[in-house]
């Protein structure tokens, strides 16, 4: 049995992190993203996400958010308040420390969701979902499900474009330029492959009919019910009295 | 079923034609071959009757007629799976064709029966090989019931086991009502699945058309000159007539983990050496260890004096990228991975060059590469717009221009038409009695036959399975 939120129609979880999202982008405060994070870090055993796989997932997000920590207390240009400390010319004072604070953790507080709802949803799903619920193109929504099973391939493919360089005798040795030309032309080299399997596979699709611009119909049904009307309704919910606490302090 | 009536189609920016004048029928249930050179038309030829030949990509002469639903199974197994759920995607044509949600699953159950695929609906496509992948990519053809099937070299890109299990499922699936029109290049597997044999001449209609036998009687020797693998025509083995010489590289417990369980083999000058195993043994792995391209997990791959000097104490993989490209030369399993300018000229004029060879000799050696591998017409020509073949004979001369002592190749007959074919092995052959080691990972038995001195068997590696 998947966990209860995991469940849930997928739309309706891009819909409650998109909720999320947008309450957040309204406010610079610190208070109502910590709350937010923490709220979201309660929910992550409902998605049926152990929280060893989600700090994996979301590494690259603690590293950014503290990216912007570090940048906004060198950069900041208003610094009221109270000096903290000095470091050589960088005069930290309690506003710079407060807002290098709220905006690291809004980058967590806003990403998060979206971490959770793609742990937990299986892409086919979303795939169905977007179509059967919120009428997106199918065109689109398959056209997409089906390149990105391709994506994999290309990590792989990296790897040998560059061994196949070395082996034609290409390298850079020490001189940034000469990788530089090496990067481009490594790349080249996987966007003509990229084009060529994306081709084949576009007219593999449509030999089984998928240009035919009739009717189709389901072999899978997504259904949007209460549950779901729920999950979003609780997002606005604990989204709002998450930004009540900044108004409350 | 079948009619084209002087039937001819131009793809856009061509000049010549790549079908034309064709008139054919075929009736239904016949079970038609369909043969012819490289460039004859037979891909184009298919793709217009399964009406996959836009207006607006080419120019179109004549007509052709299909009646009933036309299914089509192509090459490249990785490129014909669109869901990441087997079930769903045989199910992918049946939702195209709005058949109604009742009727898909069982369908989809029966499809699969048919071209006996060994797991459930939910099982990831993604974990499958090849040749199921190709029995997947059948099953979701035949769900559709067409009672037109078309297959374009369905086995080319898989190894023997593989191609086994997709031509057993086609003998299996097939029912008499199905009118079938295969394009393969190895036809002794593929006589037991047709009656008849049309031959394509290029730019110039059929040729040849009627039962198998007769037509391998009368047209066999011109089919064996235009590269087709005529049942029957074995090719003269090339085994060397000296003793191998000295040894050139080793490798002593040399393994990748989860990839390639420990190795150990010696090559030598003059001989050519093939390194056979089922898929996920490690061959390619294997390949590319021996080539200097990656470092071993455990182990070690050791140069002699006699390929690298002084610099036999250095294992391969840290030489300088020039230095590894004069010793030894790796031709990947996929010729486009390898071509990094934008002409066929220089492109084998690369190796020699950043070898610090003068202007003079970089020139004399190219000239002798382009005519020795029939490339010289192409010397201006961008390499990503070569054929299979050229594309093939330039990966082996880009590896050959920088004169290696040792050519290290991965599954270099893959997919090759019997011309391109017999030119390598020819090559091969020679430059091992030159002198130089070759080692080649391979899964075909008749380039094994032709051409090994000696075989090295890897096991399945459990973990990558």
């Amino acid at each position: 049995m998947r966990a209860v939120l995991a469940r849930r129609n997928p739309v309706a979880k891009v819909a409650a992190a998109l909720v999320f999202t947008v309450a957040l982008v309204t406010t610079l405060d610190p208070v109502p993203p910590a709350v937010a994070i923490a709220i979201e870090l309660a929910l992550v055993p409902l998605f049926g996400v152990g929280y060893r796989t989600l700090a994996r997932r979301a590494w690259p997000l603690l590293v950014s958010a503290a990216g912007v920590a570090v940048t906004m207390v060198l950069f900041a240009a208003e610094r009221t308040g109270d000096t903290v400390f000095q470091a050589g010319p960088v005069e930290v004072t309690t506003s710079v420390l407060n807002g290098a604070l709220g905006l690291a953790l809004r980058v967590i507080a806003i990403a998060l969701p979206g971490v959770l709802v793609f742990a937990s949803t299986d892409p086919t799903d979303l795939a169905d979902a977007l179509v059967q619920n919120v009428r997106a193109p199918y065109r689109f929504a398959i056209g997409a499900l089906a390149a990105f099973r391709l994506v994999p391939l290309l990590g792989q493919e990296w790897q040998l474009l560059r061994l196949a360089r070395r082996a034609r005798g290409v390298d850079a040795g020490r001189n940034p330029f000469a990788a530089a030309r090496i990067f481009v032309s490594t790349a080249f080299g996987l966007l003509v492959g990229a084009i060529r399997r994306g081709t084949r596979l576009a007219v593999a699709m449509d030999a089984r009919g998928f240009d035919r611009g009739g009717p189709r119909s389901r072999a899978r049904t997504q259904r949007f019910g209460t549950a779901d009307a729920a999950l979003v309704a609780g997002a606005v919910v604990l989204s709002v009295a998450a930004l009540w606490t900044g108004f409350a302090t | 079923m079948i009619r084209a009536k002087g039937f001819g189609w131009r793809h856009a920016g061509r000049k010549a034609w790549a079908v034309r004048g064709l008139d054919l029928r075929v009736e239904r249930g016949e079970r038609v071959l369909l043969l012819g050179a490289s460039g004859a038309g037979k891909s184009t030829l298919l793709a217009a009757l399964a009406g996959l030949l836009a207006a607006d990509s080419g120019e179109r002469e004549g007509t052709v007629e299909v009646d009933g639903r036309v299914g089509i199974v192509f090459q490249d197994p990785e490129t014909q799976i669109v869901m990441a759920r087997a079930g769903d995607d045989v199910a992918f044509g049946l939702e195209n064709h709005a058949v109604p949600p009742a009727a898909i699953w069982s369908r989809v159950d029966g499809a699969l029966a048919r071209v006996g695929f060994p797991y459930g609906r939910d099982r990831s496509t993604a974990a499958l090989s090849g040749g199921e992948q190709q029995r997947l990519a059948l099953a979701g053809a035949l769900a559709l019931r067409p009672d037109v099937l078309l297959l374009d070299e369905p086995t080319a890109n898989l190894d023997p086991a593989g191609a086994g299990l997709v031509r057993g499922a086609l003998r299996e699936a097939l029912d008499p009502g199905t009118t079938t029109v295969l394009v393969e290049h190895r036809v002794a597997e593929a006589l037991p699945l047709v009656d008849r044999v049309v031959v394509l001449e290029p730019g110039g209609g059929v040729r040849a058309d009627g039962p198998p036998d007769e037509i391998f009687a009368t047209q066999g020797d011109r089919l064996v000159a235009e590269g087709v693998w005529v049942p029957g025509r074995p090719v003269e083995p090339r085994h060397a007539c000296a003793p191998p010489g000295e040894a050139l590289l080793t490798a002593e417990k040399a393994t990748i983990r989860d990839r390639l369980a420990a190795v150990d083999l010696l090559v030598r000058e003059g001989e050519s050496l093939a390194i056979l195993g089922p898929n996920g043994s490690g061959k390619s792995t294997l390949a590319l260890l021996l080539g200097g391209l990656l470092k071993p997990d455990g182990g070690r791959i050791a140069a002699t004096a006699a390929l690298a000097g002084p610099d036999a104490a250095t294992p391969p993989h840290r030489w300088r990228a020039p230095a590894l490209a004069r010793r030894i030369g790796s031709v990947f399993q996929d010729p486009e991975h390898q071509f990094v300018t934008s002409t066929v000229y220089d492109e084998l004029a690369l190796g020699p060059r950043r070898t610090g060879m003068p202007d003079g000799a970089v020139r004399s050696t190219v000239d002798g590469l382009l005519s020795r591998l029939r490339l010289d017409r192409l010397a201006a020509a961008n390499p990503y717009t070569l054929s299979g073949g050229e594309a093939r004979r330039l990966s082996v001369a880009t590896a050959l221009a920088a004169a290696p002592a040792l050519l290290v190749l991965d599954e270099p007959t893959f997919g090759q038409d019997r011309r391109t074919w017999v030119e390598l092995v020819d090559l091969l052959a020679g430059l091992r009695d030159e002198g130089r080691g070759i080692v080649t990972v391979t899964h075909d038995p008749d380039f094994v036959a032709a051409l090994a001195d000696r075989t090295v068997h890897l096991r399945a590696n459990q973990e990558t399975l």
